[in-house]
């Protein structure tokens, strides 16, 4: 399935939107990882802002920075958000308040542990009326992401949002799925290849072992498999050296979806 | 969405089957619906003391998963199981199997709050000096609560190597399972698509709805003048997709469009205008290559709150006026959430092939506001064409389009 890339959103602590991540991931700026960024999700409407996750402000930080970039209109395109464990936050609260003898729980924590919470939460920021999917494949949820949402640009013919989402969860929650850094990333994806910052060819394939990555710089290696949304770095990386690569993404223990990506910078 | 060119190619529903309330497999609910027999009991879940109705699965308590899927236990994966043993379901798979490879063959379940229950347990036996959650839950949270779980769980009862995902939109996730496993088929990803959803009980959708006032304290009224409040349910049901010439029979039951949408409005309440509803309707006709004037029966998401019933109404009737027969099943099955688009898209597939029409179940005097042409009473009629609405939390719409070939 042949589709155009047309915007990038990044957050992770180091890589602290795609300006600054880009290079560090072309390897032109240090990665400096100890500042956790605190993204302000600017598109949120401030009474949404106050009372939403840490993981709806990650996702639509990145999905703003992307789509900005993009320069299409926000309620033209659909959207795919992709992230193994959503809202653990909300979960985690939800979950020590229903071990109480009251079991009070409180309805707007209740309508925000769903997983499509930063989905509906875009969609509002952006009075989207588009096709919006939420989904997960533990720690693939990446790849079945970007599969869902290159299917749904080549098949509907329309542009699509891609974001990956997965932030640390509380304790003791974090014990059950211990990840060790927040990491969120967009991708606006488009049918079309005209005027796009790269092309990707993405093929499904049945075959097992473990993800590839060529070239791949191992600073990241130790990111990239800690969180599910950071399956994506060497994508992002081939993007930020705006070079050709071939990037194989796990999805389960038999399938691999194969990426590859071409600048059109030059 | 532009009109899309030409319809979409049918997907025949070549094996399917249902667990609700009303009992273990497609026979069972059918027979429910006929002879117009709910599965709503007062509220008997754990230790939970609410007032309200609930379709709960019996048994589900009863046995334990073997010893090869025993990390996997949890009431969402046990309903799962019991879900899979019926109508042959099974064998159908294992068909599919020898005609397309396992690698060939898709995964794409849909589920709200997956194995939470889970969850809510380990946190009542936190350890007391750390508070940190028992090992028992920890080693296998990714295989109970983790989305995926029921995703992965399936694939691992079936014996399948194709791509899998869980779609988790909260009320419309199993319906939407279509329209994912349509493209995945349409891309040449996978010959057949297994799509389903399943969702179960648990305090935190129990305690939740009651804490929005969502809940009725009697059997759900949809449509119903003094309908005060939804029933919550859980559900699991599959279908196995194909697109082959080989499976598209006359008389088989496919299905025919599906349409996508949100609200772009608010969480938890739908846009006051049905916008988004209507996209969603309005692309499933088109995808189908349908007109209004085609559709015999729209199953309602009619969930009985006073807000969802009242805005579905403005929607259906903005685009079907009082033509096509209107009901909502969930006085049988009660809302069974992120399993509710498969249970209808079932039960829908279910009148199709049996030539009948189930009326609104509890709904004793329609609500005069509501302008559709809501029927009360079961009428026994042939029909070709259904739509089945479903819309969920986050605004996040899906209608689907099934029909007799």
């Amino acid at each position: 399935m042949q589709i155009g890339i047309l915007g990038v959103g990044l957050l992770a602590a180091g890589l602290e939107g795609w300006p600054t991540g880009r290079a560090v991931l072309a390897g032109t700026r240090p990665f400096d990882p100890c500042t956790v960024p605190d993204p302000d999700a600017s598109l949120l409407p401030a009474n949404e802002r106050r009372r939403s996750s840490d993981c709806v402000r990650w996702a639509v930080q990145v999905a703003q920075e992307a789509m900005a970039q993009s320069g299409l209109d926000p309620r033209e395109v659909a959207t795919v958000f992709a992230s193994s464990g959503g809202e653990m936050e909300v979960l985690d609260k939800l979950c020590r308040a229903l071990a109480t003898t009251e079991r009070v729980v409180s309805p707007t924590l209740f309508h925000q542990s769903v997983h499509n919470t930063a989905a509906g939460y875009w969609g509002i920021a952006t009075s989207c009326q588009q096709s919006s999917t939420a989904l997960s494949c533990y720690d693939d949820s990446c790849a079945a992401g970007l599969l869902e949402a290159v299917t749904y640009a080549c098949v509907e013919e329309r542009p699509v949002l891609f974001v990956a989402y997965d932030l640390p969860a509380p304790a003791p929650l974090n014990g059950a799925r211990p990840i060790a850094s927040a990491f969120a990333t967009a991708l606006v994806i488009t049918p079309s290849m005209i005027q796009v910052l790269a092309t990707a060819d993405v093929t499904l394939t049945a075959a097992a072992g473990r993800d590839v990555s060529h070239a791949f710089s191992q600073e990241f290696e130790r990111l990239r498999l800690d969180n599910p949304a950071a399956r994506l770095l060497p994508v992002l990386q081939a993007l930020a050296m705006e070079r050709r690569a071939t990037i194989h993404l796990n999805l389960l223990d038999d399938q691999r979806l194969i990426v590859e990506v071409e600048s059109c910078r030059n | 969405m532009p009109t899309p060119n030409r319809p979409m190619i049918p997907l025949t529903l070549s094996a399917y089957t249902l667990v609700t309330a009303n009992g273990r497999g497609v026979g069972a609910v059918s027979q429910a619906l006929r002879e117009r027999r709910s599965g709503l009991k007062p509220c008997d879940f754990e230790d939970a003391l609410l007032k309200t109705y609930i379709g709960r699965v019996t048994g589900l308590e009863d046995f334990s998963l073997g010893a090869d899927l025993e990390q996997f236990e949890c009431r969402n994966n046990r309903l799962a199981w019991l879900g899979l043993q019926q109508d042959g379901f099974m064998v159908a798979v294992a068909e599919a199997i020898q005609r397309y490879g396992a690698d060939r063959i898709a995964v794409v379940m849909g589920t709200s709050t997956s194995g939470i229950l889970e969850t809510e347990h380990a946190y009542r036996n936190r350890d007391p000096l750390t508070g940190s959650l028992p090992p028992w839950y920890t080693s296998r949270y990714r295989y109970t609560h983790n989305m995926f779980s029921l995703g992965h769980f399936v694939r691992a009862c079936v014996g399948l190597q194709g791509p899998a995902m869980v779609i988790s939109t909260a009320c419309s996730s199993s319906a939407k399972v279509f329209a994912t496993a349509a493209r995945f088929l349409q891309a040449g990803l996978c010959d057949a698509a297994i799509v389903g959803g399943v969702d179960s009980l648990c305090h935190t959708t129990l305690h939740g709805f009651s804490a929005l006032q969502l809940l009725s304290t009697s059997p759900c009224r949809p449509c119903d003048e003094d309908r005060d409040g939804l029933s919550l349910g859980e559900a699991a049901g599959y279908a196995l997709l194909e697109s082959s010439e080989r499976v598209r029979r006359k008389g088989a039951v496919a299905l025919l469009g599906y349409g996508e949408s949100t609200d772009g409005y608010h969480m938890s309440h739908p846009h006051p205008e049905g916008a988004g509803a209507i996209r969603a309707i309005r692309q499933s006709l088109d995808r189908a290559g349908l007109q209004p004037s085609d559709i015999d029966y729209i199953n309602l998401h009619g969930t009985a709150t006073r807000a969802n019933d009242s805005v579905e109404d403005k929607a259906v009737y903005s685009i079907f006026g009082d033509g096509p027969a209107c009901s909502s099943t969930k006085g049988w099955t009660g809302h069974a959430l992120g399993a509710a688009g498969i249970t209808e898209a079932l039960i829908a597939t279910l009148c199709l092939k049996q030539g009948f029409i189930p009326g609104t179940l509890n709904c004793e005097r329609v609500d005069p506001t509501l302008h559709s042409r809501i029927l009360r009473e079961n009428e026994d009629r042939p029909i070709r064409r259904v739509v089945s609405n479903i819309f969920g939390f986050g605004g996040n719409n899906c209608s689907l389009v099934l029909g007799v070939l």
